[in-house]
């Protein structure tokens, strides 16, 4: 991509991360950890990739996307309210008992959210039915799901990935956000999930192993994918867990906790000052 | 007196989904490796290229249902009872449930009857537990005449609907006059004494026991109740008004089934004694189906016992 086209990015990324964690420290509670680790991610589907119109989200035409480790919702609610699908102020209404933006994201009530996730595992196998659906009505749009690593001890995500597979969804692209840490610890130390790529090539995918916050890798992986005829892509992205705030990054205790608001403000700092430094630069 | 049709109401949901992919109806059937049991085989044969097989597994199916369904599809999504509403269950409360798709579950092999299979595969808590997840409408038919309409209402509903059939072939109940609206239960035979509410295979076991009771003086009115969610609560109340007592019978664990949501009715409004027919909260065992269910006591003398029993209690 070009240098202009990845600064916008990258804006749009330290934007995200700046207006989820002003949801999660607004709520006192939530997941900044893997919320932050796809800011780059969610930064390139719904500016480069996808097909969506935030003024008309359901659109039959559009592209997909499914939030299958739906605790990150404060990164989907951040690119939603930054593309325009419902206001930017509301984010921080997150969590809120009057407020439709719920802790997990539901279909029910947020503009642009395709699927009620947040139980984990779930969400890949109705993206799997989207990109179903999408065959049987031969439509040529496309599924995305983005699931943690940790999620995909989840047996559900295998038998996900044997019918995607033997169902040939070249539509799909699973996206695991390889974050390396779950609640309890490194995924190793809980239980894991390793090798990943080799999994997903032995269940018939397409695989591709990028750096996830390099927007390059991110665009090379989903271009890769587009080309890829008859098997789903599984796209292996390493992040880091926090990533863009210094005490977070690859800490395990940002997982689901929010930060009080000295530490707040050290982040509003850190992340301002990095969007300032992209700003300047255009 | 013509003879009697036996027909299992897992055949009648198979032969109503190829009448449904007739029509111009957006539909899709998905099966878990069972569609030869199921009766979804018939769709198969009549409308390949709208029926998919998931394969040895529900809890993907029902997510994969759910996408489906996101999608505009009105979608059924076949089991034994065990796998849709035992195993999927959280799938079926998060992926079709919290999200209020068009998700057809047509769950067979449903309670006891199941016969020599046994134990793990009777499911006798599949009403309990779809009864919990709110907006779940949940059709439990009588026969093959009531299955079938069951099947095109669930159809036209918006929204999610649990559909229980069994693999016992049972009596033709209802002729083609038969209407069936979910949500409402039907008086079959009137009476003064003791209301007998009935679902499944035990309507034709209360009408029986009806005809029984009334040779010993006993005068029972017997209602059949196929949609257990939403209950028809105006039929409970009439009833509890108008016999003062009444006796659930169902093909379902007596714990959380139709005889529950008779009693929370029944103890909101008017309380009279609610006396429950049903497997008394224990697991099943292999054998003939019928021999189970009267070893179970599922069966019309043991509805006349409990009605016995419950007139007493006046």
């Amino acid at each position: 991509m070009d240098a202009a086209t990845k600064r916008e990015l990258e804006i749009f990324a330290c934007k995200e991360r700046l207006l989820l964690l002003e949801g999660i420290f607004n709520a006192k509670a939530g997941h900044p950890g893997g919320s932050l680790s796809i800011a780059e991610i969610m930064a390139y589907l719904y500016n480069c990739e996808m097909n969506i119109d935030p003024k008309n989200p359901s659109m039959p035409e559009r592209d997909r996307f499914v939030l299958s480790k739906g605790h990150a919702a404060p990164a989907l609610y951040a690119t939603l309210a930054l593309k325009g699908f419902f206001p930017e102020s509301d984010v921080k209404t997150l969590r809120k008992a009057d407020s439709y933006l719920q802790g997990h994201p539901s279909m029910k009530c947020v503009p642009g959210v395709d699927m009620s996730t947040g139980s984990l595992g779930q969400g890949v196998s109705a993206a799997v039915g989207m990109a179903l659906a999408a065959k049987l009505d031969n439509k040529d749009y496309r599924v995305y799901t983005v699931l943690g690593d940790g999620e995909i001890e989840e047996g559900q995500v295998w038998e996900a990935a044997m019918f995607a597979a033997a169902k040939k969804l070249d539509n799909l692209v699973v996206i695991v956000d390889n974050n390396n840490l779950q609640i309890d610890g490194t995924v190793e130390e809980v239980n894991s999930p390793y090798p990943i790529p080799e999994k997903f090539t032995a269940f018939g995918f397409n695989t591709v192993e990028i750096d996830g916050n390099n927007l390059d890798e991110i665009e090379s992986a989903l271009n890769a994918a587009k080309a890829c005829k008859g098997k789903p892509t599984a796209v292996i992205a390493k992040t880091v867990k926090g990533k863009g705030v210094s005490y977070m990054e690859n800490a395990v205790n940002w997982h689901g906790a929010a930060p009080d608001e000295e530490r707040y403000n050290i982040a509003v700092a850190e992340l301002t000052e990095q969007l300032k430094r992209l700003e300047g630069a255009k | 007196m013509s003879e009697v049709i036996k027909t299992a109401t897992r055949d009648a949901y198979g032969k109503a989904l190829v009448e449904l992919g007739n029509t111009d109806k957006k539909i899709v059937v998905l099966d878990a490796d069972l569609a030869a049991a199921t009766k979804t085989g018939m769709f198969k044969k009549a409308h390949p290229e709208k029926f998919i097989d998931c394969g040895i597994a529900e809890s993907n199916m029902m997510g994969v249902a759910a996408g489906l369904a996101s999608a505009g599809y009105t979608v059924f999504a076949s089991s034994f009872a065990m796998f849709a509403a035992g195993r999927a269950f959280e799938q079926v409360r998060n992926s079709i449930g919290y999200t209020h798709l068009n998700v057809k579950i047509g769950a067979t092999h449903a309670g006891i009857s199941v016969g020599e299979d046994g134990a793990s595969h009777q499911c006798c808590e599949d009403i309990g537990l779809m009864r919990t997840i709110p907006g779940m409408v949940i059709l439990n038919p009588a026969d093959d005449v009531e299955a079938r309409l069951c099947v095109l209402a669930a159809a036209e509903h918006q929204g999610p609907v649990y559909m229980r059939f069994g693999r016992l072939a049972v009596p033709r109940i209802f002729d083609e006059n038969y209407k069936f609206e979910i949500g409402k239960g039907a008086l079959l035979k009137d009476g003064s004494d003791v209301t007998i509410i009935a679902t499944g295979l035990m309507v034709a076991e209360a009408l029986a026991a009806a005809e029984k009771l009334a040779q010993e003086g006993v005068s029972a009115r017997v209602v059949n109740m196929a949609t257990i969610k939403p209950i028809d609560r105006g039929i409970i109340i009439d009833s509890a008004k108008k016999t003062g007592v009444i006796v659930t019978a169902e093909e379902h664990n007596i714990i959380g089934g139709l005889g529950s949501a008779v009693a929370e009715v029944v103890c909101e409004t008017v309380p009279v004694p609610v006396v429950r027919v049903g497997v008394e909260d224990t697991f099943g065992k292999s054998g003939p189906a019928v021999q189970l269910l009267h070893e179970f006591g599922l069966d019309a003398e043991n509805i006349c016992e409990k009605c016995r029993k419950a007139v007493k209690m006046k």
